[in-house]
């Protein structure tokens, strides 16, 4: 399911948003939790799951066409963590 | 961050009630939370792609004991988050 599709469901679903409304509902909802990780918070939501930045050491890594070692600089990446809902509606 | 500060955002940026914010959030979850259970990857442009991998049985170790137990085959979801949000955590 792409976010064209969440946007059309959600404008189905709640007729008294025009789909313009739609659209932003879920930008805003994606957009907050990218903000929140950007401040260095984190955003926890109960059922689904948690969202946070996680720390990965400068490495040594190889150009794969030239074979040269080239130095992969420290860096923070976004890390999604499932839910313990989520987890169990998966194995059910 | 939590789920009630999203539907406060939503409430200030869209013309609805604090309750309908909060609703249209949970319907928004459920379906997400039901695309994945049926296996199927969710695909959010700009912030990355949600998918759910089945990985089979494996022996763990209990580590505080060090006592084999088996791991039951299980399905996960992975998240890899797109450039632009990667662009996002360094600025």
């Amino acid at each position: 399911m792409t976010k064209a599709q969440i946007i059309e469901k959600v404008s189905e679903k709640v007729t008294t948003l025009t789909k313009r409304q739609a659209e932003i509902v879920v930008n805003t909802i994606f957009n907050s939790i990218r903000d929140s990780l950007q401040r260095g918070d984190k955003t926890e939501i109960r059922g689904f799951g948690s969202f946070r930045s996680r720390a990965r050491r400068m490495k040594e890594g190889r150009n794969p066409k030239t074979g040269a070692t080239v130095s992969v600089p420290a860096k923070r990446v976004p890390f999604f963590k499932a839910g313990k809902e989520l987890k169990e509606l998966l194995n059910k | 961050m939590r789920k009630a500060d999203i539907a406060n955002e939503i409430y200030q940026k869209v013309g609805v009630s604090k309750k309908e914010a909060s609703d249209i959030v949970e319907f928004i979850l459920d379906l997400l939370k039901s695309v994945l259970q049926k296996g199927e990857p969710v695909k959010i442009a700009g912030f990355g792609n949600f998918m759910v991998r089945s990985k089979g049985a494996r022996k763990g170790r209990n580590p505080r004991t060090g006592q084999e137990i088996g791991i039951t085959p299980r399905r996960v979801v992975t998240f890899r988050p797109s450039q632009v949000f990667k662009k996002y955590v360094n600025p």
